[in-house]
């Protein structure tokens, strides 16, 4: 059973305090949505719990050991997906997943991962042909093609249509019962079953406080 | 490993197809050559004297010439922070690209010389300290040009900053370069001039490297 967390985490983003004092803890299996208003973090902690930013005082440990002190061992075990989609223009769907896949140790299997974003017949179509829907669903068929324990999903549902998030509350469900965790900030609705909900508004400092 | 030629594979097809930066560097390289005969006189023996240096100077510049977009697509399309998130050391993702801008650039430069050195009727005796040289120095251009092209991510109009802060690093490559190729015309023995290059080149690789990829967790971070 691993064991992600986050304790008292103070972060700045130039002068600003976005949020302080924030604490989460997360187990393999479950799932943690992250809520707010725009500007309330959302991102900024999915960039922290990912290892890109550090946080200025408090920690993000896994199984209780601080991700900053093996930085490659925690990117093993994360899936990130941002706002942008990495899809190279001139490179076919099939090849841009493929990259990424061999960047991972594990071995990857790129039919199933087009599959269940019901992408199989646009494999050979370049990147620039794609609808931003399209790229979406290529950006999760990658994290699906490298299998790993921590998916971190910034507004994955972004351009989505109606079937492409039902095959991604899907993947999630299936991620989850292989002992996956799940990290996702969204405003739209996602079916998750018994996901905790963290709400960024909480955590924010009042003028008066600040 | 598996990821280094990972990277550089994909570069390389990045530039295949996307294409034709290689040999539009390669032609502005021919083309800045060129210009000399033209602006200074076709006189065989002023051309000759300076040949080594224009020709030297011009792949500096055309090295220089793409260097901006090294690192500024994959940090724009957000491949960059996500080439960061992978297991690999990041030192090992700003070696792999380096040698595929070398790949693209340093080796296309460098198959091209020997025309120019016709073309700037360089005396025969300095040929092969042009090509040695240039074979030692392109790479270590390209591994300084990276520090700059990983400093100018985020900054809008990077071109002239890059050139700002790349192009005073460069000129010990510069004068040992053209020095050893003078040095071989007059019939001197070169080997000092090739040993401190490659000294150059060693001392430039871990700290280009360690200075690179620190610039690239800066411009990652905000």
């Amino acid at each position: 059973m691993a064991l992600f967390s986050g304790e008292n985490i103070l972060c700045f983003r130039g002068e600003r305090t976005v949020f302080a004092n924030l604490s989460f803890r997360i187990q393999s299996g479950e799932a943690l949505i992250l809520s707010g208003a725009n500007g309330s973090g959302k991102s900024t902690l999915l960039r922290l719990m990912a290892g890109l930013l550090k946080p200025y005082k408090g920690a993000v440990k896994w199984d209780n050991e601080n991700i900053s002190d093996d930085p490659e061992g925690h990117n093993d075990r994360l899936n990130y997906v941002g706002h942008s989609d990495v899809i190279k223009p001139v490179l076919s769907v099939r090849e841009n997943i493929a990259f990424w896949a061999s960047l991972r140790p594990t071995s990857a299997n790129i039919e199933v991962a087009l599959e269940a974003f019901g992408i199989g017949y646009l494999t050979g179509v370049p990147g620039r042909f794609l609808s931003a829907g399209q790229k979406r669903r290529v950006n999760l068929a990658r994290i699906i093609a490298s299998p790993t324990k921590l998916w971190l999903l910034d507004e994955p549902t972004t351009a989505l249509d109606i079937e492409a998030i039902s095959n991604l509350e899907r993947e999630i469900a299936t991620h989850r019962a292989s002992g996956g965790m799940v990290i996702a900030s969204t405003h739209a609705e996602i079916g998750l079953n018994d996901a905790n909900v963290l709400n960024l508004g909480d955590f924010q400092l009042t003028d008066a406080t600040a | 490993m598996k990821t280094f030629t990972a990277i550089v594979k994909r570069d390389l097809q990045l530039a295949m197809r996307q294409g034709m930066d290689s040999i539009m560097i390669v032609a502005f390289f021919v083309l800045a050559v060129m210009l000399f005969p033209i602006g200074v006189g076709p006189e065989a023996n002023i051309l000759a004297r300076i040949a080594a240096g224009v020709i030297w100077v011009a792949a500096l510049l055309s090295s220089m010439l793409s260097l901006e977009r090294l690192f500024q697509i994959d940090y724009e399309d957000g491949s960059l922070e996500l080439l960061a998130l992978q297991p690999t050391a990041l030192e090992v993702t700003v070696m792999a690209k380096i040698t595929a801008h070398w790949l693209t650039t340093g080796l296309p430069l460098l198959i091209a010389t020997p025309l120019l050195a016709v073309f700037m009727n360089l005396p025969s005796e300095g040929f092969w300290a042009l090509v040695l040289t240039l074979a030692i120095g392109t790479p270590t251009l390209s591994l300084i040009g990276a520090i700059g092209a990983a400093l100018i991510l985020g900054s809008r109009r990077g071109g002239v900053l890059l050139s700002l802060l790349v192009l005073p690093l460069y000129i010990p490559v510069l004068i040992f370069g053209v020095s050893a190729i003078d040095g071989a015309i007059s019939g001197f023995p070169i080997n000092a001039h090739l040993l401190i290059m490659s000294g150059i080149f060693l001392t430039a690789l871990p700290l280009c490297l360690w200075a690179g990829t620190g610039a690239i967790r800066q411009a990652i971070e905000t």
